[in-house]
């Protein structure tokens, strides 16, 4: 089939950033990001199946310093993109589409996200103290 | 202006080939997610410091395993149709793409069986 000659939209630069494009993009990213997610899913969980030594060590690396950074970060990512998946749900039956209600929803759902995650971490943390 | 020709029109399948039913299987995933993605939280932030014995003991409580491969299931479902409709937006070289897409949709097998063994062998195992 013979190709045609399509117009280009203007090149993404020429926007200034947006609340609306940013909290978009940053969807977008988190969903990416949560392949890291994914895959320390299937690490912890897997050790469990070499063993109780190999989960104890599992546990230890989740613990870490570096473990725990990783692991808010995926707590936020997995919360933001909850959220905002939310937030689409609501955009997909017709409604809030207007500029005042994208941004309105679009800080509600950024703060719904910091909310859950706080929750969660501080969850996490209350179980160590027991 | 009609960006369309006449012929994809009448197949109405879109830039991708599949119309909209990745779209719609999309959201679908995405609301069995809600519910399920605010347990799974929950519930890890329970195993934190867990031994092996302490999350065996919880992958046998109540619904727990069962709520957990869901989890897996519908969270790499929807991971795999999110990160295809990404490579489809920003690799362009077609090879490439169509690469990547398969090494997701694969990926996404591979793992839940590696997470649901892992589930089963919790609850079966000795």
């Amino acid at each position: 089939m013979a190709r045609r000659e399509r117009p280009l939209s203007p090149h993404l630069q020429v926007y200034r950033p947006q609340i609306t494009s940013m909290l978009s993009i940053v969807h977008r990213m988190t969903g990416v990001a949560l392949t890291a997610g994914i895959l320390v899913l299937t690490y912890w969980l897997s050790s469990a199946t070499y063993g109780a030594e190999a989960f104890a060590t599992a546990q230890v690396v989740m613990g870490s310093w570096i473990g725990q950074v990783v692991l808010w970060g995926l707590v936020f990512a997995l919360f933001y993109h909850l959220s905002n998946g939310i937030r689409h749900m609501l955009w997909d039956t017709g409604r809030y589409l207007d500029m005042s209600s994208v941004r309105s929803t679009g800080y509600i759902m950024v703060a719904a996200a910091v909310i859950l995650t706080v929750a969660t971490i501080a969850a996490g943390y209350g179980m160590l103290r027991g | 202006m009609e960006m369309r020709s006449p012929l994809s029109r009448a197949r109405g399948l879109g830039s991708t080939g599949d119309g909209y039913g990745h779209w719609w299987l999309e959201r679908m995933s995405a609301i069995a997610l809600v519910p399920l993605t605010l347990w799974f939280a929950w519930a890890m932030t329970g195993l934190v410091g867990a031994d092996l014995a302490a999350l065996k003991a919880w992958a046998g409580r109540g619904q727990n395993a069962v709520l957990l491969i869901l989890m897996i299931s519908a969270g790499l479902h929807h991971w795999s149709m999110g990160l295809t409709v990404v490579l489809e937006d920003y690799v362009h070289a077609e090879k490439i793409r169509v690469g990547a897409i398969i090494t997701v949709k694969l990926a996404a097998v591979l793992l839940a069986a590696l997470n649901i063994f892992a589930v089963l062998k919790l609850v079966f195992g000795s």
